[in-house]
């Protein structure tokens, strides 16, 4: 993701936003408290994808107190999680990051008996299964690193402790991305990537930690290996994945590789590439230009992530309760209904349902054909009646994921690889 | 004594009207350099960095094939950008300096070159792109003349396309310098060379030539040191999948290994000194400045 400059308010904004509140604060407030949460302010961190000002503008109409958002990129998240605990906070951050920076104990515990909703986030972030038959998948799975055991824990725990270290926020299913209309033929299988016949016309993306684990599901698909985890590999995998990719660079298999969002947009909706790895967004993209672009689900899964919020260590008092208030709300529909017009997923649907239209739930979570022309929250068509969501409903989708993004034992190791691999 | 006070005054005149550049150099040019000396022994982890002094990062970076073949490849978009660069530059100077009589014209005609660089040469750069593409204009007008049957697929995210962005955007640096040298040679030696019975290709390669030398240089070392620092263009117009020094250097910096990141700047920083201290030896540009 891009990297976005500090967010702030403008006087104007706070102005508006001010009178809401006091509006607010006439009708029956939903906190004791009142008066004072005017003066407090939240600073939150994380990457782009859910630091949206809108979300900042709505907590401060509904619940009175500012929210202060900063996006970063990934890495830089990583870094001021682990180094800087006193300059946030709240942490946006995805549950790979959560594995690295928990351990420092930057982040504190969260007592699920104060979440309202606690009982109604979806299981992948609990006990880690969609549906109670469902398999756990690969990689840094959410659950797996969100729990520890008690209020001052540093530790991980596989059950329900009833301690989040992070409360789930958003989430969703990677796949490739294709162009129909230049491959005319049904693609099903990740090992398509390679495939000779598209050569010279793939991609793939150039962000290491991302990018092991797609290569990671076309080599298990071409046959080649079966790793025990494809999250955490060892020094011999890393060299085979690799050393795979490599050979396939030389013999002109890829066209570019690319890094930022924009650029995969371009490269697809240009017809360069006919096949690459590619974000859900990036997709809506491309097809707003007109041009056929379907985000195709495969037969050995998606590659999933999640992010989550977490709590500064240093945050206590007045700014703790405001905090919890802050998760409670958020995961009260709104922010999810806002995040699901988008095509990602919230962590507890149930409640989003009630902030979107039949249509877009039919649409976005059910997987039905959209009755009319579906819309994101910024009101532009993404969508037009008739359209069906690629890979169907959220059960087919979320059902479906081989692995989760994840950070690895050997990562040093596996980041020298990656770009050797590049200079290749 | 009184001739003594004075010399010793104009020392300390001399001092204090250098001192503000002095300063300026050493706070923005001397200090961050060091900087990045310093930082280049230091260790890091996956996300901080510590001080130390080890050479970890330099061995890495020395003992590493991937590094000799980065630098390679650093070099030979250096030298084929510098060779053509040197080609159209000189010629453009050349006619613009010998052909071209009122100086109305030359002066015309030279900003005339000078316009593509109002706007900013990462858009120039990109402009390429769609220009380039499979789709792109230059492969629909020659599918549709009839050279080609089919798309040409090394115009675009390969070294030729690589090389043709830096030609584009610094082939400016050399035209300057050599028309500046070129326009201070006296015209009468050239008259002189064509009286003594020199043939034209004669007198450019005798008598021209020679003389802007200096030029040339300076542009040489405006070209070299640009494109062996660039990342952007190499990133860009490669798709990503050629590396130079400097696209190794931003990577290490995005996964926030600064000291590795400062050890191959330090080790760039020294080739670059290098190769410009030999151009140095063969040209002795102070004497045209």
């Amino acid at each position: 993701m891009t990297t976005i400059s500090k967010v702030r308010y403008s006087r104007r904004s706070m102005l508006k936003a001010g009178g809401a509140a006091v509006a607010a604060a006439a009708l029956p407030a939903p906190m004791v408290w009142g008066q004072e949460t005017k003066n407090i302010t939240l600073r939150q961190f994380g990457t782009g994808v859910s630091n949206l000002n809108e979300v900042a503008l709505k907590v401060k109409e509904d619940l009175g107190f500012n929210l202060e958002m900063t996006a970063l990129d990934s890495d830089s998240v990583t870094q001021r999680a682990a180094t800087q605990p006193d300059s946030f906070d709240i942490a946006d951050i995805e549950y790979w990051i959560c594995k690295k920076v928990w351990p420092t104990g930057n982040l504190q515990a969260m007592d699920t008996s104060k979440i309202a909703n606690y009982d109604k986030i979806v299981g992948i972030f609990r006990n880690g299964k969609l549906l109670p038959d469902s398999v756990i998948a690969q990689g840094t799975a959410p659950h797996t690193v969100g729990f520890t055991s008690g209020i001052n824990g540093k530790d991980f725990v596989d059950e329900e402790s009833g301690f989040m270290t992070l409360i789930p926020t958003i989430y969703n299913a990677d796949t490739l991305g294709i162009r129909p209309d230049l491959i005319g033929r049904p693609i099903s299988n990740w090992s398509e990537l390679l495939n000779p016949e598209f050569k010279g016309k793939a991609s793939i993306l150039d962000i290491s930690s991302i990018g092991i684990m797609d290569m990671a599901m076309v080599v298990e698909s071409m046959g080649e290996y079966k790793y025990p985890d494809k999250g955490n590999m060892t020094k011999e995998e890393i060299d085979l994945t690799l050393g795979i990719f490599t050979e396939a660079k030389k013999n002109g298999q890829f066209r570019a590789f690319w890094k930022s969002f924009d650029e995969s947009v371009n490269l697809m909706a240009s017809g360069e590439v006919v096949i690459q790895s590619m974000w859900s967004p990036a997709i809506t993209a491309v097809r707003s230009q007109g041009i056929p672009c379907v985000y195709q689900p495969l037969e050995e899964g998606y590659r999933s992530w999640g992010g989550g919020i977490g709590l500064s260590a240093s945050l206590s008092g007045m700014e703790l309760d405001a905090a919890y208030e802050y998760i409670n709300w958020y995961l009260s529909g709104w922010v999810g209904g806002f995040l699901m017009r988008q095509g990602y997923y919230s962590a507890v649907p149930e409640t989003s349902k009630n902030f979107m239209s039949a249509d877009e739930w039919g649409f976005w979570f059910e997987g039905k054909p959209a009755e009319g022309d579906i819309t994101n929250p910024f009101g532009q068509v993404m969508e037009k009646a008739g359209a069906v969501r690629d890979g169907g409903s959220f059960y087919d989708r979320m059902g479906a994921v081989a692995c989760w993004n994840a950070v690895m034992d050997e990562n040093q190791y596996m980041v020298r690889k990656w770009n050797e691999f590049i200079a290749a | 004594m009184k001739g003594r006070a004075v010399s010793r005054n104009r020392h300390l005149v001399g001092w204090v009207l250098a001192s503000p550049l002095s300063l300026v150099l050493m706070t923005f040019l001397m200090a961050p350099i060091v900087m990045i000396v310093v930082v280049s022994f230091w260790g890091a982890t996956e996300w901080s960095i510590y001080p130390a002094f080890q050479f970890d990062n330099y061995e890495f970076l020395l003992t590493s094939d991937v590094t000799y073949r980065v630098f390679l490849n650093t070099f030979k978009y250096a030298a084929i950008t510098w060779a053509c660069t040197l080609l159209i530059g000189f010629t453009v100077a050349y006619y613009l300096a010998f052909h071209i009589r009122s100086l109305t014209w030359q002066i015309a005609l030279f900003l005339l070159c000078t316009i593509p660089f109002l706007t900013s040469n990462i858009i120039r750069m990109i402009s390429w792109i769609p220009f380039l593409g499979r789709n792109g204009i230059a492969n629909s007008t020659l599918i549709s003349m009839g050279v080609i049957d089919e798309p040409l697929e090394w115009l675009l995210f390969s070294d030729f396309s690589v090389i043709l962005a830096f030609v584009h955007l610094y082939t400016l640096f050399m035209v300057v310098p050599i028309f500046n040298t070129m326009m201070r040679i006296d015209k009468s030696l050239i008259e002189a060379a064509a009286d003594g019975g020199a043939s034209g290709w004669q007198t450019l390669w005798h008598v021209i030539v020679p003389l802007t030398k200096p030029g040339i240089m300076i542009g040489t070392i405006f070209v070299v040191a640009l494109v062996m620092g660039d990342f952007i263009t190499v990133r860009f117009m490669s798709g990503s999948q050629s590396a130079n020094v400097g696209r190794m250097i931003q990577n290490d910096i995005g996964l926030l290994q600064y000291p590795s990141a400062s050890a191959t700047a330090v080790i760039l920083l020294i080739t670059v000194l290098m190769l410009i201290g030999m151009m140095l030896r063969f040209v002795d540009i102070r004497k045209e400045l």
